[in-house]
């Protein structure tokens, strides 16, 4: 049977037929259906099993609102669950699976849970699986998993590229039914930047569901003029396929384009889709309306759709749910779905319409004053019982019944700025309120606006509005029916009526809801999950809120109304990561001698966003251990070459530079002499120390400050925060240098001999010309302009060595290669952190934002001669008690102990406990100058308690070693290497 | 004249050109930069040795002046001087020199990495790579925003040549952002 | 949000850092005789306005301007940004 339900007409191309594939079945389709239409036209109604009782659903509706009709689309790791029929555009090849039954679709065993039902009921969750308390975990949830829910996922990667970008205009328009259209047109033809953005493959909105006519086209026609002329114009950006997900702050929205789900497979390179961040001067919501459905006793078995969807599915796809159809209404736009399946030769089974003063027609018979009291059929609808006005029944035989409950405005965009919508009588829907996101307006049936021809008013004037615009286009004639909505919510006596079908929340739930004391609507929608599925209850809160209204004894803006979130439809985390995936997930700074380092086959480590060399495995070394050992005693015996371009550097001029850097760091700086440099020590405004690094004088108005590489962002802001908000008349001049220049430390006995072969004669680095703390500008292998420190972090003798860095490549070879003689060794991270250590330097694990000068032992430092930031609150009474914490060396009294690093220090004797603390061990090392693991650690008067011996445990791990305390400066505490 | 040989931000010994469709990625190692942040009081003073060594106006700001030497407005009386590499190996010392003790001058030129995008279509590119308004986007126009939360300058040289600085150390992540959003909207 | 720079024009407020009150700008004098009371009050008392409130944020990712916005905090609602250093001479801070 090859699509036995099409109909004439349409938008779809016959001429083009593409196969698709529904749970293993081949069927046919046409270019310009959707998964939902093609289905229905080969006959196909069930859909899959629901959330909570497996029972049979199938499409409900023909758009994004769609609670029901969700299949598991494409195959392997491409496949995606809970995928909207509806809103899938038909391809050539594309394959879909039913989800939620096993073992399938026709046959589900889980049904089961539908027999259960009653177990099943509002907050079932917390009533059932209450006792005993360990099942939960083991038995219930697993159970309940595996039962509930949705689609499954494929359990592998997303193979799909998907991309962000940014776009600017001067009004964005949201949806292209006539209000969104219509105000294209008007802001176009004035030349404004406009963005025309709508969920649909077709643009049009309802005018391609539509039969009448607008001025002298039908309404689809005169949609396809309107988009023509507006692709046609520069200055209109047409955005089909893009649903707009979230109005944030002002102006700013967020919109998901669907740039390659349509396609068979994308090209390579392109996105799956792209999320784009609109800057909007002005927006108008169009987003149109939602058909709300009734709730009746098995309202949701397939073939029960809202009457407007079978409209759609009859006009724009040329399809028919079934070859008999009934109508359920309350209004007078039930009828025109009549009216208009009737034309396109479906059979009317009757309009059951529950006003005693409903409209005849002459075409089909209309039930006065009836409603719909069952439905029957297996695995869809067979039969429709009506009750009559005079009591009596009357089965009706069909196999589709469009229900009609009224118009919601699609107020959702409206409320993601707390926007409240405001209910209106006439309309018995909520519409927008006064509290619009910055910048929007709303027109059309979003605004309440509920004609054709009002809708293309509404949408120029809001235009010509925005756009202070004095002129309308002229607005063709169109359908203008007045609407008015009674409501009619469900028929009374059902047992089990559908609310919210993607939750399966019966109107039976929500009556027990509010009997048991859940009286707010945010209770209510908690406790039944009602709207609380990925639809967002787009068809179901409105009725959930009547029925709690009645309930109540209430008035519907009485009991309230629940907020919309972002996003609008679901969308996938793919789009929200875009491009920034993988080692991509943030971006990756590289040293002037990573590829140098890759080449030697360093190990790197992420320090912050930069890659650094952690160490370099020689041949035979076989733990990372062996290499770092190495590293540390072959640059103490004769010379080791580190790239420290990582390490901040900030360009300080100006003839208050040095003022400037006197009043950033707690020690002094004003008399530091051109060609020197100086450890600084810098602290938060309350006492803490924020950083530490040096700064050089390379002139009287400039100095070179280096920070630590995790701080250089945050120091540099800092310092421009000082600059420019507490001494704003100083002048000194900030910039930072960090990626300007490669840096290497040269460190060992041999550096200076070293460094003598490259850096050009002229210059004398001899210990009496270039003195510890010395720097200048040099320049190095015949004349290549560099800058010389004498600094050392490692305790040796040790240069920090910089040149462009365009050069740092080279020079690290030409430092390497003429260091040979001297046994030269690069070292990554780890050597360089045991030598600190083992020098007892202090860096982040000590810097931690607690400690304070005096803990580090540096309290000297703070000058108290002028103000510098954090001086005054360093000198709090807690701050600086007898019992503080003071940085120490922990050395094990077995050398094989290993120092765990957050370990705590505690009294030989005594309990072990939080109120005996002594301090933290806060960094740790093997030295392989000691030939001890060796560590430091802050501990309460520890610069009294050398020689002390303590325990050193570690509770959660059964830690107890026992350590001795030490001076932090483990290595050559004198300070004679370094001055060599 | 020293013996070390060069290479480019991506790492390379020669620049790196990609061309997807009609839009050209160039890495432009052969260009010299300077900061210079006029001394405080001397912020009008400083003008003067700016137009002089551009042969134009000092830049408003958010944009560049200049023609071989150019400068673009970087920050409030802040300017960066862009000269070609080969004639300004050396440039920080040549504006100092000019500029005396009206301003501070610190060299860039390694500082940061330049690609240039080239090509009727860079537009589509560019929305994807970065926040700016592009439709301010004409020549003369130089704004610093973030690019794959990278802190990025962009100088528009006309309406189909865009030049992209971003800090050296990260190249490989810029070139890569770019590389996937010219394949993207290619 | 969109912060509408005084030198630049609009721009996404993800271009910025934020910091906090612009209180911060008051800086007391650290060898006042009271210093310590005045760096207590400086370092740790702050309003929490629910409505508008003047703060600090830094252009990190463009000119490297410090800016006074004044935002409320309900709204998000933006009603003036100016040049941080502008506001800090304007209260009296110099050298």
């Amino acid at each position: 049977m090859t699509q036995a339900n099409r109909l004439t007409g349409g938008q779809i191309d016959r001429d083009t037929t593409l196969n698709f594939r529904f749970d293993g079945r081949s069927y046919t389709a046409h270019p310009g259906d959707t998964l939902a239409s093609a289905l229905l036209a080969n006959n196909v109604r069930l859909i899959g099993r629901s959330f909570k009782y497996h029972r049979p659903r199938g499409l409900l509706t023909a758009g994004s609102e769609e609670p029901n009709g969700m299949v598991e689309l494409r195959s392997g790791a491409h496949k995606e669950p809970n995928t909207r029929a509806t809103t899938i555009e038909m391809f050539d090849g594309l394959i879909a699976n039913s989800q939620n039954r096993w073992p399938s679709l026709r046959f589900d065993a889980m049904a089961v849970n539908d027999m259960f039902s009653n177990f099943l009921s509002a907050g079932f969750y917390y009533k059932t699986f209450m006792w005993p308390a360990a099942f939960w975990e083991k038995l219930y949830e697993p159970i309940i998993r595996r039962a509930a829910g949705l689609g499954s996922l494929s359990m592998q990667p997303d193979p799909d590229e998907y991309d962000k970008g940014f776009r600017h205009c001067d009004l964005l328009i949201i949806g292209t039914g006539p209000a969104g259209l219509m105000a294209a047109l008007t802001a176009g033809r004035a030349g404004a930047d406009v963005i025309l953005a709508d969920e649909d493959f077709m643009l049009g909105g309802r005018l391609n569901s539509e039969t009448f006519s607008v001025g002298d086209h039908s309404a689809t026609d005169w949609a396809a003029q309107a988009v023509a002329e507006l692709s046609a114009m520069p200055n209109v950006r047409l955005m089909p396929r893009t649903t707009v997900i979230g109005a944030f702050d002002h102006g700013i929205y967020g919109a998901v384009e669907r740039t390659g789900d349509h396609l068979p497979s994308l090209p390579a390179g392109k996105p799956r889709q792209i999320l784009w961040r609109i800057y909007s001067q002005k927006a108008l919501l169009c987003a149109g309306a939602t058909e709300r459905p009734i709730a009746f006793e098995n309202n949701d078995r397939p073939g029960i759709m809202t009457a407007s969807a079978l409209r759609t599915y009859a006009n724009r796809f040329a399809v028919t749910a079934a070859p008999r159809v009934a109508i359920f209404t309350n209004n007078d736009d039930g009828h025109r779905t009549a009216a208009d399946l009737h034309a396109k030769g479906v059979k009317i089974a009757a309009v059951v319409d529950v006003r005693e003063d409903a409209p005849l027609s002459y075409d089909y018979e209309v039930l006065k004053g009836a409603q719909v009291l069952n439905t029957k059929g297996r695995l869809g609808l067979s039969f429709v019982e009506i009750a009559l006005p005079d009591g009596s029944t009357r089965m009706l035989d069909c196999g589709a019944l469009g229900v009609s409950g009224g118009w919601n405005p699609n107020v959702h965009l409206t409320c993601h700025q707390r926007g409240q919508p405001v209910w209106n009588e006439a309309l018995a829907s909520f519409v927008p309120g006064e509290n619009l996101p910055v910048g929007m307006t709303v027109a059309g049936a979003a605004n309440g606006v509920m004609s054709t021809h009002g809708a293309l008013r509404s949408g120029a004037q809001a235009a010509a509005t925005a756009l202070n615009l004095t002129t309308l286009p002229d607005l063709p004639e169109t359908e203008d029916s007045p609407i008015a909505q009674e409501p009619f919510w469900y028929v009374q006596g059902c047992k089990r009526a559908w609310v919210d079908q993607q939750n399966d929340v019966t109107v039976k739930d929500v009556k027990l809801s509010y009997q048991e004391g859940f009286r707010s609507v945010e209770h209510l929608k908690r406790y039944t999950t009602l709207g609380m599925a990925t639809d967002q209850g787009k068809t179901s809160n409105i009725t959930g809120l009547a029925i709690m209204a009645e309930v109540a004894g209430k008035s519907i803006p009485e009991t309230g109304t629940t907020i919309f979130r972002p996003p609008y439809t679901p969308v996938p985390i793919g789009a929200f990561a875009g491009r920034m995936i993988g080692k991509e997930f943030h971006l990756t700074r590289l040293t002037p001698s990573h590829h140098w380092a890759k080449e030697r086959g360093a190990v790197f480590v992420e320090a912050g966003n930069w890659l650094r060399a952690q160490w370099f495995p020689q041949t035979g070394e076989t733990q990372w251990r062996e290499s770092v050992d190495r590293e540390v005693r072959q640059t103490r015996a004769s010379v080791g070459v580190c790239d420290c371009t990582t390490l901040g550097k900030i360009d300080v001029q100006g003839t208050d530079a040095a003022d400037f850097l006197n009043r950033v760091y707690a020690n002094g700086f004003a008399k530091l002499a051109v060609g020197k440099t100086r450890y600084g020590l810098m602290l938060r405004e309350d006492g803490m120390v924020m950083d530490d690094g040096t700064a050089a004088r390379l002139a009287e108005d400039h100095f070179v400050v280096t920070t630590t590489t995790a701080n250089a962002v945050s120091v540099y802001r800092y310092m421009e925060f000082v600059r420019q908000c507490l001494f704003p008349d100083l002048d000194v001049q900030l910039i930072s240098t960090t990626d300007g220049w490669a840096q290497y430390a040269v460190a060992g006995p041999n550096s200076r001999k070293l460094l003598q072969k490259i850096v050009d004669p002229e210059f004398d680095i001899s210990n009496e010309a270039f003195p510890f703390m010395a720097c200048g500008k040099i320049t190095v292998c015949g004349g290549l302009r560099a800058r010389l420190f004498r600094i050392s972090f490692s305790g040796e003798l040790a240069f920090e060595i910089a040149v462009p860095a365009r050069y740092g490549d080279a020079l690290m070879r030409r430092l390497m290669a003429e260091g040979e003689e001297f046994d030269v060794t690069p070292y990554g991270t780890e050597a360089l952190s045991v030598m600190r250590i083992e020098k007892g330097h202090p860096v982040g694990n000590e810097l931690n934002g607690t400690t304070t000068a005096l803990n580090l032992g540096m309290g000297k430092m703070v000058s108290k001669n002028k103000d510098s930031i954090g001086s005054v609150l360093s000198e709090r009474e807690a701050l600086t008690a007898p019992d503080i914490l003071k940085l120490v060396g922990l050395k094990p009294i077995t050398p094989e102990d290993k120092v765990t690093a957050g370990g705590h220090l505690m009294n030989v004797e005594g309990p072990i406990d939080a109120a005996h603390d002594q301090g933290y061990v806060t960094s740790v090392a093997y030295s392989p100058s000691l030939n001890s693991n060796i560590g430091l650690g802050l501990l309460k008067r520890g610069d009294e308690r050398l020689g002390e011996k303590m325990r050193l445990v570690s509770p959660l791990t059964d830690l107890t070693i026992e350590v001795e305390i030490v001076s932090a400066h483990f290595v050559d505490p004198e300070g004679e290497r370094l001055r060599a | 004249m020293h013996d070390l040989v060069a290479t480019t931000a991506l790492g390379g010994s020669e620049p790196r050109v990609d061309t997807v469709g009609s839009v050209t990625c160039a890495e432009v190692p052969g260009v010299a930069l300077a900061s210079v942040a006029a001394r405080r009081g001397k912020e009008t003073q400083a003008q003067k040795p700016l137009a002089k060594l551009i042969g134009a106006p000092a830049p408003e700001v958010q944009r560049f002046t200049g023609d071989q030497v150019i400068a673009f407005w970087s920050g409030p009386d802040q300017w960066m001087i862009e000269a070609p590499f080969d004639s300004h190996a050396d440039l920080a010392d040549q504006v100092k020199a000019i500029f005396g003790d009206t301003a501070s001058v610190t060299e860039q030129t390694d500082a940061w990495a330049r690609f240039d995008l080239q090509g009727d279509r860079i537009n589509a590119v560019l929305e994807l790579l970065c926040q700016l308004d592009l439709r301010r986007f004409e020549p003369g126009y130089a704004a610093r925003s973030s690019i794959h939360h990278i802190g990025c300058f962009a100088l528009c040289r006309g309406t189909d040549h865009v030049s992209l600085y971003g800090p050296r150390s990260s190249a490989g992540s810029l070139h890569h952002a770019i590389i996937t959003a010219m394949r993207s909207a290619h | 949000m969109i912060i509408n720079h005084p030198l630049l024009g609009p721009r996404d407020a993800s271009e910025f850092t934020y910091l906090g009150d612009a209180s911060l700008i008051d800086r007391p004098d650290g060898m006042a005789e009271n210093a310590a009371d005045a760096f207590y009050n400086y370092a740790y008392l702050r309003d929490n306005p629910a409505g508008e409130h003047q703060e600090l944020w830094y252009h990190e990712a463009g000119d490297r301007s410090w800016l006074v916005i004044t935002r409320n905090t309900l709204t998000h609602e933006i009603s003036k940004v100016e040049l941080a250093r502008d506001v800090a001479r304007a209260r009296g801070r110099s050298k």
